[in-house]
């Protein structure tokens, strides 16, 4: 069978930009020597990044970049694209890319995928977050962690366990972070739970405690 | 042009050029509608057009033509026969069954039903997408009606429709099914199945869209959805969709038990192919109960919308049950219900098949679906490392 060219330019809803990122994602895969990583998304959501930066330590600048992706097309865009827009970037400059920025610079995005511009945005901030803190720079405080749980997503809803109120309660005292959560210990979402928040701390010198709170409502979702 | 594999006719499907040919005869030289008992030519010519259509329906699936009720596709015939039975005033019974794989014209139709006070019960299914048995069978005292499709949209489970049809009979329940899938591809036959109502495509059998039928076994009322000039038996009204029904039937008359035996043969390569992916499990049966045309896997650690857009790309056009893809981000019903997680309904891809499918695109097909599996996990987070 034939049909006209194949070149998707009349995708719905994608942009001709959105689709060669996606099909030539740029500083994809695992970088070895990063002095930080983060990771954001949720696997049951079908929307997951992470990303590895390597930074020059006097200047702060971000000399390298790449990401992993599980997630949709818009998901690889995204990423790709945030990469290249905080390559080569100070910490302080690749903080004030927005998630629009990343959105405007792929020529649009369709609405209900804007999720993943703002997913990507989420990850450098975190990314950035931490590499303060690695270094002694920034104080590992409430705001930290509740940036790095805006990371972590919830697997029913789909929604950041900080929107979602998902986390209960966040206790930091010295280098012990204790975060409560409003999920039963023997709910199916607990263990993976569990396992994105450990990842999303993963690299700081701290001591994670987290709590499950289960309440009756959870547990018929 | 560019040369492209179609694999989604679960979907939809191209018009078969003969048919087509047949559809613009009746569009514009023998454009009447079938009129009353005494017409002019043109009413006459149509009303024998379509009764002879009406023969060719009820031929294939051992019904009466009397029987036979043209709609405009497989969802108007699933909301006749579902809200004809419940907003009869005959039927005193509250209560109506079903699944939790049918298609949303089904389930959507049924749990709507709520709302006038029935009760509704959607009976489980196992891991391969049969209907627990024990389950149904406990449901059906006092029931109204229970409606289980044939062949599953999604993973291509095969219900076996003849032991419901029985046990619904036994019970003096109405027994409904959904058979889009399922129509002119597998063996149906209203009679040995005790079916009572069956909806029936023309689009996924390489007829033109928009046309399609409900069986209505006789003595059967249904209060109707379309009511004013009393055609098709009073059941749905509105000028016959002439061209459409005569190419509906011509369709049904190409469609030949052989194809079946060659598209289920191409299907089980493509499975093997497939599954010679690594990490990628079939979801659905194998073998007789799975219906001839629907191969559907999973592909760990890879997310559908991403693989659906690189085949593209490479010339494959196939479908997904990820959430990404839908315009409600919700994952397939039908993968959650078979117990898969949302990550096996994100990686899921259904391939469909019809008569026109080759071996070589099969083949084809596989490899391009492995090559994009491969290049989307050299960059996925989740896939396991292999250095």
């Amino acid at each position: 069978m034939s049909r006209p060219d194949a070149s998707l330019e009349r995708r719905i809803g994608y942009s001709k930009k959105v689709i060669e990122h996606f099909m030539n994602p740029r500083n994809v895969g695992r970088l070895e020597d990063a002095d930080v990583t983060a990771k954001v998304g949720s696997v049951a959501c079908g929307d997951l990044i992470k990303l590895y930066l390597k930074v020059d330590e006097k200047t702060e600048r971000i000399e390298k970049i790449t990401f992993e992706s599980y997630g949709c097309a818009a998901n690889i865009a995204t990423s790709s694209m945030l990469t290249e827009l905080a390559k080569g970037k100070t910490l302080e400059e690749a903080r004030k890319i927005a998630f629009k920025d990343i959105a405007d610079e792929l020529g649009g995005l369709p609405r209900i995928k804007m999720h993943c511009a703002v997913l990507s945005k989420t990850g450098l901030d975190a990314a950035i977050s931490k590499y303060y803190a690695m270094k002694g720079k920034a104080k590992i405080d409430d705001t930290l962690v509740k940036l790095l749980l805006r990371g972590v997503l919830d697997p029913i809803t789909g929604v950041d366990i900080i929107s979602s109120k998902t986390t209960d309660s966040i206790s930091v005292q010295d280098h012990e972070v204790a975060i409560g959560l409003r999920v039963d210990e023997k709910s199916p979402i607990a263990k993976e739970l569990e396992n994105d928040i450990r990842e999303a701390f993963e690299g700081l010198p701290v001591t994670l405690k987290i709590v499950f709170k289960g309440n009756s409502g959870d547990s018929n979702k | 042009m560019v040369q492209m594999i179609y694999l989604d006719n679960a979907e939809t499907t191209p018009v078969d050029p003969e048919v087509a040919k047949i559809v613009l005869e009746y569009m514009v030289e023998k454009f009447g509608l079938p009129g009353g008992e005494f017409g002019h030519s043109l009413q006459e010519e149509a009303t024998e057009a379509v009764e002879k259509a009406r023969e060719v329906i009820a031929a294939k699936i051992g019904a009466k033509p009397s029987e036979i009720v043209f709609t405009s596709g497989a969802t108007e015939s699933n909301n006749l026969a579902i809200k004809g039975v419940a907003y009869h005033p005959l039927y005193r019974k509250r209560r109506v069954v079903t699944s939790a794989i049918e298609h949303k014209s089904v389930l959507d139709t049924v749990l709507n039903l709520r709302r006038l006070g029935y009760r509704v019960e959607v009976i489980p299914v196992d891991s391969e997408g049969f209907v627990k048995m024990d389950r149904l069978e406990a449901s059906l005292e006092g029931a109204t009606l229970v409606s289980i499709q044939h062949a599953n949209q999604e993973i291509g489970t095969l219900q076996d429709i003849k032991v419901i049809g029985e046990l619904c009979r036994e019970r003096g329940v109405l027994f409904h099914t959904d058979a889009a899938q399922s129509f002119a591809k597998e063996q149906v036959d209203v009679e040995a199945m005790n079916i009572d109502l069956l909806s029936m495509t023309s689009h996924l059998i390489r007829g033109p869209k928009g046309v399609g039928a409900l069986y209505v076994r006789e003595g059967i009322e249904l209060q109707p959805l379309i009511e004013g000039d009393g055609r098709e038996r009073g059941l749905r009204a509105g000028g016959q969709n002439v061209p459409a029904i005569v190419g509906f039937a011509e369709a049904v008359k190409r469609a030949s038990p052989e194809d079946a035996v060659r598209i289920r043969r191409l299907r089980d390569r493509l499975i093997d192919k497939l599954l010679q992916i690594e990490d990628s499990k079939l979801n659905g049966p194998m073998g007789e109960k799975r219906v001839c045309h629907i191969v559907n896997v999973t592909f760990r650690y890879v997310e559908g919308e991403a693989l659906l857009l690189q085949a593209e790309m490479q010339g494959l056009v196939c479908n997904t049950g990820s959430a990404c893809y839908s315009q409600r981000l919700e994952p397939s019903h039908v993968i959650t219900a078979i117990g898969g997680t949302h990550e096996d309904a994100h990686g899921s891809m259904r391939l469909s098949l019809s008569r026109m499918t080759t071996q070589e695109e099969v083949d084809a097909a596989a490899e391009i679906l492995a090559n994009v599996v491969a290049k989307l996990r050299s960059f996925s987070p989740l896939a396991k490392r292999r250095m």
